[in-house]
């Protein structure tokens, strides 16, 4: 018995996230959530389980990056799809991907009733406060007097009214069980978004309820920022108006937490 | 201190540059040449092997394009290691 040295791996691109080079934009932190989401995938084993359904938005790739099974949803609809597909096979893990374009604007009715009725399915919600695939418009979600290209003098409160907070609208209904929003700007917060996407899909394997973990996420190209400037903008800008936090956690989730 | 390196899938690196200011040790420089897609890949520049291993660099990396190896020690017998298999396996 002798000790020596020997090199390993400690960190590797995680087997539930396909070998392709992703469509996104440098720096865009969608990438990011992805490798997340399939390392939670890895180390909880339900590669083979998994059902991803990804609306309208650059969202929609999804199902290209991910090595599950995954269906693409009318913009909006992801929950009402994934309402059915939870239901017609209750053994599968199921979960959405849906940006704020999505979520918050054309998908507002699915996402209320889908966590008012309390379905057992997994929400990650990827707002970076603007529409990002058609170009940079005013998303629900854009902070006020935000420069975007449907909004060039900044979003006007007084017409356009305040950004619609989605975490605390969510967390006010009684069928959600675990509602949560996270960033991925730095380590610290990466590392608390990595444990809350284990956590939502626990919370669903246990059969506990509606799971959403909402994610601050960067666009560097349609904030005209470089990738660093934008994980800043989102530390500085977006996080004093959507503070990171957990909005509702049931007594079973904290369990599993 | 362990010692570690990384190593960057240049060909998925897209040169958004997150990694540089991760890297406690400021280890990570892009490249001057650029690769098919035309972005400048990161790369490690470590002549006095001062890099740990820490992972920070592969954490924040959107396009996953950093692999981490660290050296660990490990008790062997007849060259035998107890190397954790699912590491080694993926490896």
């Amino acid at each position: 018995m002798k000790q020596q040295w020997e090199e390993r791996v400690v960190y590797q691109r995680p087997r539930a996230l396909a070998s392709v080079s992703t469509g996104y934009c440098p720096g865009c932190t969608h990438g990011l959530i992805h490798k997340l989401i399939a390392e939670a995938i890895d180390d909880l084993g339900i590669q083979e389980t998994t059902i991803a359904v990804a609306p309208v938005g650059c969202a929609l790739f999804l199902t290209d990056y991910l090595e599950v099974d995954g269906v693409m949803a009318a913009h909006g609809r992801a929950p009402a799809m994934a309402t059915g597909i939870k239901r017609v096979e209750p053994d599968k893990v199921v979960f959405t991907y849906q940006g704020d374009g999505d979520l918050a604007s054309i998908g507002m009715a699915e996402i209320v009733w889908a966590a008012a009725r309390g379905e057992n399915i997994t929400v990650f919600f990827v707002n970076n406060a603007i529409y990002g695939m058609t170009g940079g418009q005013m998303a629900p979600t854009s902070l006020p007097g935000q420069i975007t290209t449907s909004s060039p003098r900044g979003r006007d409160v007084e017409t356009m009214g305040m950004p619609v907070r989605m975490a605390e609208l969510l967390a006010g209904l009684p069928g959600a069980a675990y509602v949560v929003r996270r960033s991925v700007y730095d380590a610290r917060t990466i590392k608390a978004a990595r444990q809350a996407i284990r956590t939502a899909f626990r919370v669903q394997m246990e059969g506990v309820g509606f799971a959403l973990v909402e994610f601050l996420s960067s666009c560097p190209t349609n904030w005209r920022l470089n990738p660093a400037q934008a994980l800043e903008w989102i530390k500085e800008d977006m996080e004093p108006y959507y503070p990171l936090g957990d909005y509702k956690v049931s007594d079973i989730a904290k369990q599993l937490q | 201190m362990a010692k570690g390196r990384i190593v960057v899938d240049e060909e998925a690196c897209k040169g958004c540059e997150l990694c540089l200011p991760m890297c406690p040790t400021g280890l990570i420089q892009m490249a001057d040449y650029y690769n098919t897609k035309g972005y400048r890949p990161a790369r490690l520049v470590d002549p006095h092997h001062r890099c740990t291993g820490c992972t920070l660099c592969a954490t924040i990396c959107p396009d996953a394009a950093i692999t981490v190896f660290r050296e660990v020690k490990v008790r062997s017998q007849n060259g035998q290691s107890d190397a954790d298999t699912r590491l080694s396996a993926a490896a």
